[in-house]
């Protein structure tokens, strides 16, 4: 087993881990701080498929801003930070035979395909993979125009939220 | 002579041979060497950082008109070792109702997202720790951490003060990271990369002769970013006692506190690696890393004392003055100067060298006119609405 299959392994539990403790933990605080440490986990594994960008995408914006909007969330509307609802519903193991199914027919899928058992070839040197997303972000003959809908959809989003705040004195 | 021209990697092959002779396989000894280059860094690091305690108590002492630490040892020199005794020995509280793994771990937190930042910072072009294509936005992401330290320190302390302290912090963190992202980009588009080495080996003009503005509303966000006066709402004594570290005592307060000082040397290191040419000083840096390395720490140094100056002599502003400061100002101007600068660019960028820093100045000083020429006429709109149409100066005493 070589070095990186190793740290998958170890990242890929603390992930699992980390992911079952935001649901099962009672505070929380403690549910969202939990919540961070998956999706620092995640970043790790874009990092080690060589896509840094996303990595450091992934640590800006879902720690740096959404993570840390949940907690105020929860610190600004709950007097209480502990749940005391149940945390299963009736239908829990239907929800656990369902995951493991998708998990095996992806598997089965998977292996149907002559890539799934091929190591990736090595990343040539001097591959600068965010010029060449930067280049395909703003060629026509790119991902232009969803680029484009995409900033006009979020331009949009962000006029509407004001419109909504604004109050008239 | 491959010593002087490269001493990293020299090092490095000299205790490969070392540990592969040993009977270790190459993957190991790999692995030991690059810990081993970490823990040397961190510990430079937190030497100097030491360091800069003194530096910062004598520079605020002089900018106060007194004399600093003086006592121990020559300049006071050893003043900074005492405190760390002091820190070491004192008692350890942890809080009444504290949660206290969070409690314990958010200063180590917050020292991590600072000397994290040090792996990207490039000392010499065969000195740096990884030369990330993303380096601006890991920047951001580095503070993203520290954020989320202040947060849990705040309220797994227990306090209100805390909690407040940190509310205010993050809202100016949040807000401040707009316009420090956008005028990353402007470096960014002006060396065609977002590497820290590619930046300073694109500064044959250093950027801040193509971008003055941009260089000032980094080092304005910087300060934010780093909650020192005029921006230190988080701490506002006179309000709320010590913010977010109120609780903290010994070394745990300890740690903030030399986060704090080693994030400000840091910001001040970036302000010169993205503006100032980092380790490149009229090819004094061709002479060997060494000397490139010596250059971007004076450098740093310099941009530290400018935060300093700042912090000690500008009071703080209040947090509704300095949110919309921030997003009705300085947000805006950083996307004009961002567009700007890169149509110039564009335009531009094959012309002569001379040419091109012209345009890009006058760009720079027709917009900065234009500010101030708004700015001027909603302050008078804004007097006006209060004292009513303005009448001759003369008149109206």
């Amino acid at each position: 087993m070589s070095l990186a299959q190793i740290v998958f392994l170890v990242v890929a539990a603390v992930i699992l881990g980390s992911a079952l403790l935001v649901v099962t933990t009672r505070n929380l605080i403690h549910a969202a701080l939990w919540l961070i440490v998956t999706l620092f986990g995640v970043a790790v594994l874009y990092a080690l498929l060589n896509a840094g960008f996303l990595a450091v995408v992934q640590v800006v914006i879902y720690i740096g801003a959404i993570a840390i909007l949940f907690i105020f969330a929860v610190m600004l509307t709950r007097a209480d930070l502990r749940d005391r609802a149940p945390q299963l519903n009736r239908g829990w193991w239907l929800n656990i035979i369902l995951a493991l199914l998708t998990f095996g027919g992806l598997i089965w899928l998977f292996q149907s395909w002559t890539g799934f058992s091929k190591t990736a070839a090595d990343i040539p040197a001097g591959f600068d993979a965010v010029a060449q997303l930067g280049n395909a972000l703003i060629s026509p003959t790119g991902y232009l125009l969803p680029f484009e809908v995409a900033s006009v959809l979020l331009l949009a989003a962000l006029v509407g939220a004001v419109y909504v705040a604004f109050s008239r004195k | 002579m491959s010593w002087w021209t490269d001493p990293v990697h020299t090092i490095a092959a000299w205790l490969t041979t070392l540990l592969t002779g040993w009977g270790l396989p190459a993957w190991l000894a790999s692995l030991i060497i690059q810990f081993l280059g970490v823990v040397v860094l961190v510990s430079l690091l937190m030497l100097l950082d030491i360091f800069l305690v003194w530096v910062e108590r004598k520079v605020v002492a002089r900018f106060q008109d007194r004399l600093g630490p003086n006592r121990v040892g020559p300049w006071g020199l050893i003043q900074p070792f005492a405190d760390i005794v002091k820190l070491l020995i004192k008692e350890d509280i942890t809080p009444a109702g504290a949660d206290r793994v969070i409690y314990n771990l958010a200063p180590i937190i917050s020292l991590m997202s600072v000397l994290l930042l040090w792996a990207i910072v490039p000392l010499a072009p065969q000195i740096l720790g990884v030369d990330l294509n993303v380096g601006a936005l890991y920047i951001i992401a580095a503070g993203a951490l520290g954020t989320l330290a202040i947060i849990m320190a705040a309220w797994s302390s227990n306090n209100k003060y805390a909690l407040i302290g940190a509310f205010r912090q993050v809202a100016v963190l949040v807000s401040f990271e707009v316009p420090m992202i956008a005028v990353m980009l402007i470096p960014t588009v002006l060396a065609g990369s977002m590497g820290m080495n590619a930046i300073v080996q694109a500064q044959n003009v250093p950027f801040v002769f193509l971008a003055p503005l941009a260089a000032l509303i980094f080092i304005i966000a910087a300060i934010a970013e780093l909650g020192r006066s005029p921006f230190d709402m988080n701490e506002a004594e006179s309000e709320i006692v010590a913010g977010f570290h109120i609780e903290y005592t010994g070394m745990k307060f300890g740690l903030f506190y030399a986060g704090e000082l080693l994030h400000a040397f840091t910001f001040g290191g970036f302000w010169a690696i993205l503006f100032f040419g980092g380790y490149r000083f009229f090819g004094l840096e061709t002479l060997g890393p060494l000397v490139s390395a010596a250059i971007l720490l004076a450098k740093a140094m310099v941009g530290y004392w400018f935060i300093m100056w700042v912090r000690y002599t500008v009071m703080r502003i209040r947090i509704d003055h300095m949110l919309a400061f921030n997003w009705k100002f300085l947000t805006p101007l950083a996307f004009v100067l961002l567009m700007v600068t890169a149509l110039v660019n564009a335009w531009l960028r094959n012309s002569n060298v001379l040419i091109y820093v012209l345009a890009m100045l006058a760009a720079n000083a027709v917009i900065g006119l234009g500010v101030l020429q708004i700015l001027r006429n909603v302050s008078r709109r804004d007097r006006e609405k209060v004292e009513g149409p303005s009448q001759p100066v003369a008149a109206g005493q």
